[in-house]
């Protein structure tokens, strides 16, 4: 029986002093494990994959986001990121009021496209109220107007071998010695087609404000919200990621962050 | 010294099954990772809000972490339903740094929040499948039927819990009360709604079951019980582990290692020889829970005759 307590007492010692260096060390022993480019950083990921594949197959390509009503706008849209573009090429659309904008359609498509603000405006429109969910946790709802992206690619005419349809935009967040660091994301053939995939230009009933994107941004109210790029002025039809950034598809997904953003 | 006199051992029994014991650690170190990477992630946005949305415009927090500048010094805060409470060197402000939680509690210890979803989601997706896993064979092992609490554990809830204070432990063949609760509660309540919540602010998620938004009051609510029942599972956490520590570490360890587990020896029965008397009086239990003491599943049985 001392024995035992022997053992018992051995076992809370060696349980105390664990606990203790984990809690002096922090969490710092799983850094390097977990830092991007690492062998288990690559099987952590591999979930992400798994999500992607178990969302399609729950949502299939038609399932609606929830829509709100006027009485759930509380607020206006809170602006993250990149709230005013300082490249020359932008101030200088901003200061006309964006009434020389334009759009840009081109990669992997048949006929590609340059779409004045006018052309955009004149488009068949969609309005709906949705919740903007941010990768940082916070929501809000609000009221977005604009063309459904189905619409402008059915007149781009997508090649068979487009897989992806990215979004250039005119904000940086960041400067590398190459210059600015445009932002950019993509999106799939099912979200480009989704019904509430709209190319924005109004916000709760008045013109897209500069901080949430002004002249043009995407919605696509199936995922978080880095994936719906503001300031866009092109956008691009490709079959693969790697001439793009880093390779991932996405500002952020070159930064760590999942490309899939459904979760 | 007169604690070392050495008691009657009772016999070992085959309590816990591969799967179990399996699915056990692989979901220790599930919530382990689970809740650190979900405090980084809430560092991201040190709040939590009721609702559809987040005031920005307006407050509907229930719960915030916050930091400002106080003359030369960063002051941490945290304020729970409006009371605010200094936490400066802990929560808001640790090292000089302004986050939420400290570094030692967060995977990666740095604000990362890309790598703590990827680290959070690969576990929410492990955690998921063992469960599955672990449902299915205890469906087929009757495991599942074993922690579900009867009417006789509610008879014998009063007793067990004098007993509980008193750290008076009782080792037997099945589950007590208070331990059927416990785990029901945990595999059949609290990790399916932590599930939930997490799947519930997923935007793809509310497209399939939109429904869920509506249970659990919009996906801020959502947020907020993802992060109480949280709470609730280490509050499990600290509670398993102090009852181990109670009731007999080495034996609850090697029930959850390899299986076999010393129960209480049966005075009786052990006098008499053959073991499996059920019949025989035990003062020192309350007489409710001898309804749970007959040997039922046949995986017991050889056990027992090995000891005797």
């Amino acid at each position: 029986m001392s024995r035992t307590n022997l053992d018992r007492r051995a076992l809370l010692r060696s349980g105390v002093l664990g606990a203790s260096a984990l809690a002096l060390g922090g969490c710092k022993i799983f850094d390097d494990a977990t830092r991007q480019g690492s062998a288990m950083r690559n099987v952590f990921e591999s979930a992400g994959e798994l999500t992607y594949r178990a969302q399609r197959l729950l949502g299939g390509k038609q399932s609606l986001a929830r829509e709100y009503s006027r009485d759930d706008i509380l607020q206006s849209q809170h602006p993250n990121g990149s709230v005013f573009p300082e490249s020359a090429e932008y101030q200088a659309l901003m200061r006309n009021d964006f009434r020389d904008f334009e759009l840009a359609v081109s990669g992997l498509v048949d006929n590609p496209l340059i779409l004045s603000r006018e052309t955009l405006l004149a488009m068949p429109a969609r309005t709906q109220i949705t919740r903007h969910d941010c990768v940082e946790g916070w929501s809000c709802i609000a009221e977005w107007t604009g063309v459904p992206l189905g619409l402008v690619l059915d007149e781009a005419r997508p090649r068979a071998n487009a897989r992806y349809v990215v979004f250039h935009c005119h904000d940086a967040i960041e400067r590398s010695l190459a210059g600015p660091v445009y932002y950019y994301e993509s999106i799939d053939m099912i979200d480009a087609h989704h019904p509430q995939t709209i190319l924005a230009y109004g916000l709760n009933g008045a013109p897209l404000p500069v901080p949430n994107g002004a002249p043009l941004r995407v919605r696509v109210e199936r995922q978080l919200g880095y994936k719906m790029a503001k300031y866009i002025h092109k956008i691009e039809l490709v079959e693969s990621f790697a001439e793009l950034g880093n390779g991932k598809g996405s500002y952020w997904a070159d930064r760590g962050y999942e490309w899939y953003a459904g979760i | 010294m007169s604690r070392d006199a050495r008691p009657a051992k009772g016999p070992l029994i085959y309590r816990q099954s591969i799967w179990t014991r399996l699915t056990h650690w692989i979901w220790a170190a599930c919530l382990f990772f689970l809740m650190l990477t979900g405090l980084q992630i809430f560092n991201a946005y040190p709040k939590l809000d009721i609702g559809k949305e987040s005031g920005f415009e307006y407050d509907n927090s229930i719960f915030e972490i916050g930091a400002r500048q106080a003359g030369d010094e960063l002051q941490g805060f945290t304020r729970i339903f409006g009371s605010e409470f200094d936490t400066t060197g802990v929560l808001g402000v640790s090292n000089g740094q302004v986050r939420a939680f400290p570094a030692a509690v967060t995977i990666p210890s740095n604000q990362d929040l890309a790598t703590g979803r990827v680290i959070h989601f690969f576990f929410a997706w492990l955690l998921v499948g063992t469960l599955a896993i672990w449902f299915i064979a205890g469906i087929a092992n009757g495991h599942l039927r074993q922690l579900l609490p009867r009417r006789s554990d509610l008879r014998a809830l009063g007793p067990e819990i004098a007993d509980h204070a008193r750290l008076r432990f009782h080792h037997q063949r099945r589950y007590g009360a208070l331990q059927k609760l416990t785990y029901a509660g945990v595999m059949f309540v609290l990790l399916p709604l932590m599930i939930l919540t997490g799947l519930s602010m997923s935007p793809s998620f509310n497209a399939v079951a939109p429904f869920l938004l509506d249970v659990f009051g919009g996906r801020q609510t959502a947020r907020t019980l993802h992060f109480l029942i949280m709470l609730a599972l280490i509050g499990f956490f600290l509670i398993h582990i102090l009852m181990v520590l109670a009731a007999g570490p080495l034996n609850g360890l090697r029930s959850m290692l390899s299986g076999w587990y010393r129960i209480d020896p049966e005075p009786a029965a052990s006098a008499q020889g053959p073991a499996g008397d059920a019949s025989a009086p035990k003062q020192l239990f309350a007489p409710e829970q001898r309804i749970d003491h007959e040997p039922r599943s046949g995986e017991a049985q050889p056990a027992d005759r090995k000891e005797a």
